[in-house]
């Protein structure tokens, strides 16, 4: 049972706090509670909240986060849930300066979920919320057993990336009336004020062009859905025949689906302000002398990088010092840009003293593929010996394959759009005329994954029971995948 | 403390182990962490079932950072998705051990594989050891069993009724009354016991294949007994035309030669079971693996008369294993099955070869006795 802050880690909570106003976060309510080993491994499974819906995958996680904490491989520090107030747990274990170190990293996460835009649309009640679900849930399982509602959840779960990554910030389709009232039966060209110029402001053929793009437009307002649609979630609640808890237990999945995505599209920011944050306040402020050399080796680790991986707290806290520095130091702008004496530049500083400001500024209205485009400079790479790295077929091994910058920049973010997943959109829910749902795949120089594209394609013809299809590209080639239920089969296409 | 999540961790491992939930079973992947136990990497395993998604084919690269210059290699493999921290691939060329299930889960996917019956007990609570427990609790006793966490309840209990403790500054300080020291007290523990007698036959026909097969089948008799009955004992006999009881190095080590002669086996068995397990307060299996050339059809005789008079009454059930041997399968288990194919706690198999060892199993421990 989580148990509240003992009287010196609400000291410690209180002091941390003050730090974390001093300089300025802004941040929602924090609420600490203490767990022991195995239920803040319980809770991280459950992707931090204490309370989800019945499924075998949160004990796959908790399989492995328990393994791999028994065998002393890895150990969870924080866990913080973006929710007002906000909730994070501290491991009851733990020595004084881990949780200090913790705490200050805690108030990092906070603030940002607070003041990053990609967050504004989360449901902030999403502790309740996903209480609710899993009662939601567990009434369909009464009712219908575990197996089939079990079995639903797999197959929803298959589907769950084809979100729309950005819909909540934007408004895709415009509201039908006004479209309706915008659209006009005949081209009437462009207006004219004299007669007499008519026929040279408006040529037949320029008429006959208008027209021509209208009636196009009518006949793109026949297809169904109208133009490509991403959530692809949304389209099949929406259009395919689903039973009621189907559709239910549809909508809690794209739900949480939709409450994560911020979180993976912030990764590097997210994790990089808290260390940030930890460094800062407890190099400044927090740490006492005698536990210094545990901090060192508690920071350390957390910063550790490893050939093929990246560590997100790394890349991130190293960025925002790059940042501070440069903003700080005037290492920015026109005249900095045309400066190409290597002297000048190496000894440059200006003395702004603009570095704090600039990272709280950076931290509200950037996500991580922004924050890479905007602010990934060659110095930068070199210093934090970025490589791109491929996997060589004749030796078997993966290896370095560049360090050159243009290179590196591109892999990252090529890694960091749409969270690395293939961008799918619905294009055609009456395929051939027959009632089939056709998918398109955005090729961007990756094929899909031809086994796993297999199965999803089954669990989609699931839902939508009629055949399903996703055009993509295998091995250069236009393809059309498609299973009806029983059988798969794949073709070339013309596009 | 049960956990809420034991019961999604419980319905993993089902499907894992495809129990539940076939469709998924093909999803089933077998992961692996590496930890370090002492000098040695060990491997960890990790199943994990993956999902299906579209996603991106594999082998695509991403960026990393750390010294190397193009063209260098990585380290084995890239880490796979769901291994933690595991430091994986920075020590090439290391020793790894594999870390298998324990005991006790071995038993139990033995006993789901086979589909085995729980064993139903006898004799329980007749037998009451006394067990000597320090649970206790007294404000006397020697420093050296001093409970630091009682004592300082005590004190925290005495200073909010007196009014000193401060919350401000928790500052607790026991007084000698405070202090209070572990204590033993004594429990009662019914326990039901369990006892494997094997008997195997030594002469000169029973070569080192069957022995090795007896060996391994007596290995996975064992686990799941034991993970039936706390406190399992075994004894082992040896027979040729003689029989006598030795211990278990012996038992899978010896080869001697000469006649068979079965009864000399029962015998000694029904002894052992008279001097030391009274059948009332003991679950007995004896299990007897020969290659079923018995010397003479009086023998067999014999044996069948001292089952019927002697053993059968005592046991939960009788095992017998035939072991194939390069000189054609004996006489014996015919004999037996002659005179006891409708007894229920006679469970005969014949063993093949090393193959057989799993459905042999099977009968012995199919029936929950």
């Amino acid at each position: 049972m989580p148990k509240s802050l003992t009287p010196s880690l609400q000291a410690l909570k209180d002091e941390i706090e003050g730090y974390a106003r001093e300089f300025g976060l802004d941040f929602f309510d924090q609420v600490f509670e203490v767990l022991s080993t195995e239920e803040l491994n319980m809770v991280a499974a459950y992707g931090g909240f204490p309370t989800r819906y019945p499924h075998w995958r949160w004990g796959m996680q908790y399989e492995q986060l328990s393994k791999s904490s028994e065998y002393g491989l890895s150990k969870i520090y924080e866990l913080v849930i973006n929710n007002d107030p906000s909730y994070a747990y501290l491991l009851e274990a733990n020595a004084e300066v881990d949780q200090k170190l913790v705490m200050a990293h805690v108030y990092g996460h906070n603030d940002f979920f607070k003041n990053n835009f990609s967050f504004k649309y989360t449901n902030r009640k999403m502790i309740d919320q996903m209480a609710n679900h899993a009662t939601r849930v567990r009434r369909w399982i009464d009712k219908l057993g575990v197996e089939k509602v079990e079995d639903f959840i797999d197959v929803a779960l298959s589907l769950e990336n084809l979100i729309d990554q950005h819909a909540p910030h934007l408004k895709r389709d415009p509201d039908p009336q006004v479209a309706k009232a915008q659209q006009n039966e005949r081209a009437e060209g462009l207006r004219v004020e004299r007669d007499y110029m008519r026929p040279f402001m408006n040529p037949r053929e320029f008429v006959d062009a208008q027209n021509k793009k209208l009636e196009e437009e009518k006949k793109q307002q026949k297809r169904f859905p109208e133009r490509p649609q991403r959530d692809v979630l949304a389209f099949l609640l929406k259009h395919a025949p689903l039973e009621d808890w189907e559709h239910d237990v549809l909508s809690i999945i794209r739900d949480e689906a939709y409450y994560f995505a911020p979180q993976g599209q912030t990764k590097i920011m997210n994790e990089g302000w808290a260390s940030y944050w930890h460094s800062t306040i407890m190099m400044s402020r927090a740490l006492c002398g005698h536990e210094l050399v545990d901090y060192a080796s508690r920071h350390a680790s957390v910063m550790v990088t490893q050939p093929g991986k990246l560590n997100p707290y790394k890349l991130g806290i190293e960025l925002f010092h790059d940042i501070e520095k440069r903003w700080n130091e005037g290492r920015f702008g026109k005249e900095w840009d045309d400066c190409d004496d290597l002297l000048a530049r190496r000894s440059w500083n200006k003395n702004l003293g603009a570095g704090r400001e600039k990272i709280f500024e950076v931290r509200a209205v950037y996500n991580d593929v922004t924050f890479i485009d905007a602010f990934l400079t060659p110095e930068f790479a070199i210093e934090q010996k970025l490589f791109t790295f491929d996997f060589n077929d004749k030796k078997n091994t993966w290896e370095i394959a560049t360090r050159e910058f243009k290179k590196v920049r591109a892999k990252l973010l090529q890694s960091l759009t749409n969270f690395g997943q293939p961008v799918i959109d619905v294009v055609d829910a009456n395929h051939e005329n027959k009632g089939e749902l056709l998918l398109a795949h955005k090729y961007d120089g990756v094929d899909l994954d031809p086994g796993y594209a297999r199965e999803t394609l089954k669990n989609l013809q699931s839902v939508w029971r009629r055949p399903v299809g996703i055009v993509t590209r295998v091995d250069g080639k236009s393809t059309l995948l498609r299973h009806d239920g029983e059988q798969f089969t794949e073709k070339k296409v013309a596009l | 403390m049960a956990l809420r999540i034991d019961q999604d961790h419980g319905r993993f491992k089902q499907i894992v182990r495809g129990k539940i939930k076939q469709n998924l079973k093909q999803y089933v992947q077998q992961g692996e962490m590496l930890g370090k136990k002492g000098k040695d990497f060990i491997s960890i395993p990790v199943p994990f079932i993956d999902v299906p998604h579209f996603k991106h084919g594999s082998r695509q690269g991403g960026v990393s950072q750390g010294d190397g210059k193009p063209g260098d290699a990585l380290g084995q493999g890239q880490p796979q998705p769901g291994d933690g921290s595991g430091k994986a691939g920075d020590n090439e060329g290391q020793h790894v051990l594999e870390v298998d299930v324990s005991l006790d889960e071995l038993a139990s996917i033995l006993g789901e594989e086979l589909q085995l019956p729980n064993i139903e007990r006898r004799g329980s609570e007749k037998i009451v050891t006394t067990r000597v427990k320090y649970t206790g609790i007294n404000n006397i006793g020697p420093q050296s069993l001093r409970h630091f966490k009682r004592t300082f309840k005590e004190a925290l209990k005495r200073q909010i009724a007196s009014g000193t403790y401060n919350p401000a500054r928790p500052v607790i300080i026991p007084i000698k009354q405070d202090v209070r020291f572990r204590t033993f007290k004594l429990e009662n523990l019914p326990e039901t016991n369990a006892v494997i007698i094997y008997m195997m036959d030594v002469s000169g026909s029973m070569g080192d294949e069957q022995k090795e097969i007896v060996r391994i089948e007596s290995f996975w008799l064992d686990t799941w007994l034991k993970s039936q009955y706390k406190g399992l004992e075994t004894r082992f006999i040896i027979h040729d035309a003689v029989a006598r009881e030795v211990d278990r190095e012996t038992f899978f080590h010896t080869r001697e030669s000469g006649g068979t002669m079965i009864s000399s086996a029962y015998k000694l068995c029904r002894d052992i079971i008279k001097s030391d397990y009274p059948a009332s307060a003991w679950n007995i299996y004896p299990f007897h693996f020969s290659d079923g050339d018995n010397w003479s059809a009086d023998d067999t005789r014999q044996c069948i008369d001292l089952l019927k008079s002697d053993v059968l009454s005592d046991v939960n059930q009788f095992a017998y294993g035939q072991v194939e041997s390069p000189y054609g399968s004996g006489q014996f288990i015919k004999d037996l099955r002659e005179h006891f194919s409708e007894h229920d706690k006679v469970a005969l198999s014949e063993i093949a070869d090393k193959d057989g060892i799993y459905g042999s199993i099977k009968d012995f421990l199919g029936r929950g006795r």
